[in-house]
């Protein structure tokens, strides 16, 4: 038997053997059940309507199996009704309790070294092991057996959502109030102390964005706060009547004196390089017209992502000074990484209201997680004996801590500076959907409009802004001093001393303006700023691009769109609708448990279980679908355009900037062009989702590639393997960890994009959250969601992983 | 010397990794063997180590990877706590010190330099060496000016802007050397300075080591793997095997005399001439009078000094730093040291 030896040597695929073949056993077994769990709703439709049970009792559910067709609480996990725990003290149950009990003290006692003396020491064991059995025995499976063959009463986890917006709500109108002096109603009011706490935050953080947007364009608004503070009248009142007072609003300071400043700041921290970079950014900005955005957007990262960075330094110190601080935040941490978006601003909103401080507390929230990640990464990196060192200078704890763990772990840390700033930038879009203005508002407003061209010249100015600050920050970090010049005060200040003559001159500059363009049409002073879409524009030439694709490409392409959408897309949704619960809960576990053992199972039966027992486990089965195949596509592109790269210099490097580039693009901008070329189906999100998620796969191809030890190579040539036999024989089993982590950032950030996709019109997890956002936001619904999409994101994450790890003590690589 | 008090005394220091290691300890009484302990998941690093350290001398803690000899001295800096006895620096107890009076201590007493040089990446040479004057709360100006003296000591002179990254293994170190001894300590730890560095780099850097403690003449505290490195540097070896020390001795002892069997396997191949000085070997002035024309130091090694001795029939007298005569060395004696142990003929004999 050939066969069966070649089995029994490979254990794990006979494991999967036997996982696929209960999995596709399970799949042609939901009979009476397929058409209605095909189309999403009809299933939990025709459950309301009473055309079927959402579950049946044990003797039908047997009979029902025995007829090669899943009872319907296998097909769809029925709502649990854990306020309902059932203790049944049946012999039966009594009989699991022993078995439980002395199964586990066998153990205790198999694994003990003194077992002559096991009785005496573990007397405490026999009562411990005694009541988990009982727990077990007479609680929780009596309950589990209620749970899918007994009587459903009445849903508690489809009503979390709801709790917990009751509970939001109570939290900021109700719990712990205080009364407030009212001007409008002339009394005292109760106020909640959240929502005033909340509100104090929303005011600092909008206060600080429009005092650094005024002083970069202009306005009063920073006046009339101040109003609000120092007058007794309401501020708005104050400006009324001081309207033309040359104190009743910031004036702008000319784009010049900006563009010279960036110029100078540049040349001050780096070089000619950076000093060309940054100036030129800044001319692109108020040539394109997009001055004003530009300056609203980069007033929010200016005050948002300070904010961010220290915040995230603190937590990341705290987390590295207490181990339980470490062990509460990493899970945390962990759920950030594929938390959605979108399901950040639910929260946001019902707590901060709208607006740039909203949009504010949103980029907050979200760019803090990797900057604690990367903080505690790096002081947990510290060599040991540079700590020592540190104190064997003497230093004290905070000395020891500033002067010498931050600093040495600066490179962890300036990366994560680098996240916060990308953070900040690819939020400027998502949080102008609860009101932050600025060059993500008017994208979306371009969006809306598909223009293509004026969406790209936008994104291109959040991209130059995210390149010239990431790079300002990093050349202020790398900046040393000069202990030995000797300089005069103004050599010393020359930079400074230059910067405040270009400002005079700039201003002087701008008063000429007045004159120089007064005579024209429009009357715009161009030396003072340029007026939103004022200045030049490449639309023109991009549309009639996209014209041009759309007349002469669209056939050719509606042919490809439907055969793909028809042949591929629609049965592949198909299939993953048709799946019963239970065989998706084969599927994951029976993987999970291949790779990384029960361990694993657990681990995803687990994130697996919390979103079955959501209402949302078909739009959830929807987001799967789509992520499989934009990850399999992205990862087969990703890989293969990678390892050809690999094989030349130039193109490495070349393929490595175009991922830098892409990256920092606005994710939202891929969408336009699709949607004119595949209108509103599946394939529009798929391929926005795919050219976003096939960055990462690239990437670490090349990464992986490149890095394999050159020994081992000389190693293959001297043992004269082919070109392709190097490739597939040596480069790429070592490359192989190192490119499942590729794969894992393709997940995330496929899953991002899915989400987004939704924007498209999808009719998954990232539809519903888009909807809980637009109908105002149930709180507890919006986290649920968000759970749920980053539970995808974590199953999949742990399931790679672990495998990576294991892959790699396998090659001595970690 | 003995009315002096001694810099460093270790009394009983115990220093044991683990869970229960204080417990387990007390239960032991006073005898730690170190496979029960490591049943108990127990680590022991330092066993039960008494031994003083003068004023001006140079002690080596010699032992293999695992054997204690850099947690001893971080006990005795005190990185760690030591899990029971008693250490004293100038008479001072060590282990009851609060954390601020440990501050000052380390501030102006102690100076430490480690294996992989431990600088702070993001300052240039000046800053490092500067650092802990800064950390005291010196001005920046005379830290500034004091670390630039140092870094002329080392002899990086020149390089005074470059940062870690840019300089080599041995350069790296002396900025460590430098920083170690920016605050004139009375105490110099060094945990295997130079074992990160090239063989040629390390001899120039032992060299370098020599030449500064006879500048300086600090009390030394080296720990080392390098049997040859102790035996080069060191006033006193300890070695150390499985947290024990196994002898404390001159060099020159412990090479003529090694007390257990795992001392005596890094002796063996020691070539003596290298190591022993002909106060080792000399005897005293006996009846004789017929002396050789030749005088050497009793300090001399007898590598230096071997070629002419062994080819003078007579006594070679022996000085001593004032110039007298302490003694007699004999070329038969010589002979017998360098090769006595090693001759097949004697045992066929």
């Amino acid at each position: 038997m050939n066969f069966i030896n070649y089995l029994s040597e490979r254990p794990k695929l006979t494991q999967l053997g036997i996982v696929l073949i209960v999995f596709f056993i399970l799949m042609s077994m939901t009979g009476l059940y397929h058409d209605l769990i095909v189309e999403r709703h009809l299933f939990a439709k025709s459950v309301v309507k009473g055309e079927i049970q959402s579950s049946v009792g044990f003797a039908e559910s047997m009979s029902m199996i025995l007829n090669w067709q899943l009872p319907p609480q296998l097909v769809r996990i029925p709502e649990l009704t854990f306020y309902h725990p059932v203790i049944n003290t049946s012999a039966t149950y009594v009989l699991i309790a022993l078995l439980v009990t002395a199964g586990l003290l066998y153990k205790s006692f198999a694994e003990s070294v003194n077992k002559s003396q096991w009785l005496r020491v573990n007397w405490f064991q026999i009562i411990s092991k005694g009541f988990v059995g009982i727990i077990v025995g007479l609680l929780f499976i009596p309950t589990l057996y209620n749970w899918f063959f007994g009587e459903v009463t009445r849903s508690t986890f489809w009503e979390i959502p709801f709790m917990l917006q009751d509970f939001s709500q109570y939290l900021i109108f109700e719990f712990w109030q205080t009364p407030v002096y009212d001007p409008e109603i002339e009394d005292y009011e109760d106020y909640g102390r959240v929502r005033l706490f909340t509100r104090a935050i929303g005011v600092t953080l909008l206060f600080l964005i429009n005092l650094v947007r005024e002083l970069l364009i202009g306005g009063f608004e920073t006046v009339v706060s101040l109003a609000n503070v120092f007058s007794d009248q309401s501020g708005w009142d104050w400006l009324n009547e001081n309207k033309d007072k040359w104190y009743s609003s910031v004036p702008a300071i000319p784009w010049t004196v900006l563009t010279a400043g960036a110029f100078i700041l540049g040349y001050k921290l780096q070089g000619v390089g950076l000093s060309i970079l940054a100036g030129f950014s800044c001319i692109y900005l108020a040539v394109f017209g997009q001055w004003e955005p530009a300056m609203q957007t980069l007033s929010f990262v200016l005050v948002a992502a300070p904010v961010s960075c220290l915040s995230g330094v603190i937590w990341g110190v705290l987390a590295y000074k207490s181990r339980t601080v470490e062990r509460v935040i990493t899970p945390l941490l962990l759920i950030a990484q594929t938390f959605p978006h979108f399901a950040y601003l639910v929260p946001v909103i019902v707590f901060f209201g709208i607006g740039d401080h909203a949009g504010a507390v949103a980029t907050i929230i979200f760019a803090t997680p990797p900057m604690i990640r990367l903080t505690l990464l790096g002081l947990k990196r510290v060599s040991p004996e540079v700590s020592d060192a540190g104190r064997m200078s003497g230093c004290r704890n905070y000395q020891l801590m500033f002067k010498v763990l931050i600093p040495t772990a600066r490179r962890d840390i300036l990366i994560g500076v680098n996240q916060v700033i990308m953070q900040c930038l690819a939020m400027a879009v998502i949080a102008s959907f609860i009101g932050a203005m600025g060059l993500g508002f008017n994208l979306l407003l371009a969006l809306n409009q598909l223009r293509v061209g004026q969406a790209l010249e936008l994104g291109i100015c959040i991209v130059l802004i995210a390149v010239v600050l990431d790079k300002l920050s990093l050349a202020w970090a790398d900046k040393q001093t000069d202990y030995f010049a000797d300089l005069s005060f103004v050599e010393r200040n020359k930079t400074a001393l230059l910067f405040v003559a270009v400002f005079f001159a700039a201003i002087l500059f701008a008063w000429f303006g007045n004159w120089v363009f007064a005579d024209t049409a429009k009357g715009i002073n161009y030396f003072y700023l340029i007026p939103h879409n004022k200045g030049i524009t490449t639309e023109p030439f991009w549309q009639a691009g996209v014209d041009y694709m759309v007349s002469n490409w669209r056939a050719g392409i509606k042919i490809f769109n439907t055969w793909l959408l028809v042949e591929v897309l629609m049965p592949m949704k198909a299939s993953f609708l048709a799946m019963p619960a239970i065989a998706t809960f084969v599927l994951t576990m029976g993987i999970g448990y291949i790779i990384g053992g029960i361990r694993s199972a657990i681990v995803v039966g687990l994130f697996m279980l919390f979103i079955a027992l959501t209402p949302w486990w078909e739009r959830a089965l929807i987001t799967m679908y789509m992520l499989t195949f934009a990850v399999i596509v992205s990862v087969v592109i990703g890989t293969i355009v990678g390892a050809i790269c690999v094989q030349n210099k130039r193109a490495t490097k070349f393929i490595l900037l175009v991922c830098d580039t892409f990256q920092t693009f606005p994710s939202f901008i891929y969408l336009i062009p699709v949607i004119m070329l595949f209108g509103v189906t599946d394939t529009s999100v798929l391929i926005a989702v795919i050219v976003y998620a096939v960055i990462p796969p690239t990437r670490y191809t090349v990464e992986g590639l490149r890095n394999v030890p050159e020994s081992l190579l000389d190693a293959g040539d001297m043992s004269g393997v082919t070109k392709l036999q190097r490739m597939f024989k040596i480069e790429f089993p070592l490359a192989f960890p190192h490119i499942m982590l590729g794969v894992n950032q393709c997940v995330v950030f496929a899953l991002f994009m899915v989400i987004i996709g939704a924007f498209i019109g999808t009719e998954d997890l990232g539809q519903e959250i888009m909807q809980q956002l637009f109908s105002g936001g149930n709180i507890g619904s919006g986290l649920m969601l968000g759970l749920c999409v980053a539970f995808i994101g974590l199953a999949m994450d742990h399931l790679i992983q672990t495998w990576a790890e294991k892959r790699k003590t396998l090659l001595g690589l970690s | 010397m003995s009315d002096q008090q001694p810099v460093i005394k270790c009394d009983s220091v115990y220093k044991i990794f683990g869970k229960n290691a204080e417990k387990m300890l007390q239960d032991a009484n006073g005898k730690v063997v170190a496979a029960e302990f490591q049943k108990a998941g127990c680590v022991v690093g330092v066993n039960n180590a008494s031994f003083e350290v003068n004023k001006g001398e140079m002690l080596v803690v010699m032992g293999l990877s695992g054997s204690g000899k850099s947690t001893l001295l971080r006990c005795i800096s005190r990185l760690t706590d030591a899990t029971a006895g008693n250490i004293y620096i100038e008479g001072e107890d060590l282990i009851s010190m609060s954390d601020k009076e440990l501050i000052e201590l380390r501030r102006n007493k102690m100076g430490m330099v480690f294996q992989s040089f431990a600088l702070l990446p993001h300052k240039t040479v000046l800053e490092n060496i500067a650092f802990p004057l800064q950390v005291k709360g010196n001005s920046t100006k005379d830290s500034i000016k004091r670390a630039k003296d140092m870094v002329d000591l080392v002899g990086l002179t020149g390089r005074e802007n470059y940062f870690p990254r840019q300089l080599s293994g041995g350069q790296q170190q002396r900025v460590g050397i430098a920083r170690s001894l920016a605050v004139e300590p009375d105490i110099w730890f060094l945990d295997e300075p130079f074992s990160a560095l090239d063989p040629l780099i390390r001899k120039e850097m032992q060299d370098e080591f020599l030449r500064l403690q006879g500048v300086l003449n600090k009390t030394i505290l080296f720990v080392t793997h390098d049997f040859d490195e102790a035996l080069r540097l060191a006033d006193r070896i300890a070695i150390m095997k499985d947290g024990i020390i196994e002898q404390l001795d001159t060099p020159a002892n412990i090479v003529l005399n090694p007390e257990t069997e795992y001392v005596r396997k890094f002796t063996e191949d020691v070539p003596r001439e290298k190591v022993l000085k002909i106060k080792s070997v000399m005897e005293p002035v006996g009846d004789e009078t017929d002396f050789s024309d030749l005088r050497v130091s009793e300090d001399a090694l007898i590598e230096t000094v071997a070629e002419a001795v062994l080819g003078d029939p007579k006594s070679v007298p022996v000085l001593n730093a004032n110039d007298d005569i302490v003694g007699v060395v004999h070329s038969s004696k010589v002979i017998h040291v360098l090769f006595g142990e090693n001759s097949t003929l004697e045992s066929n004999a």
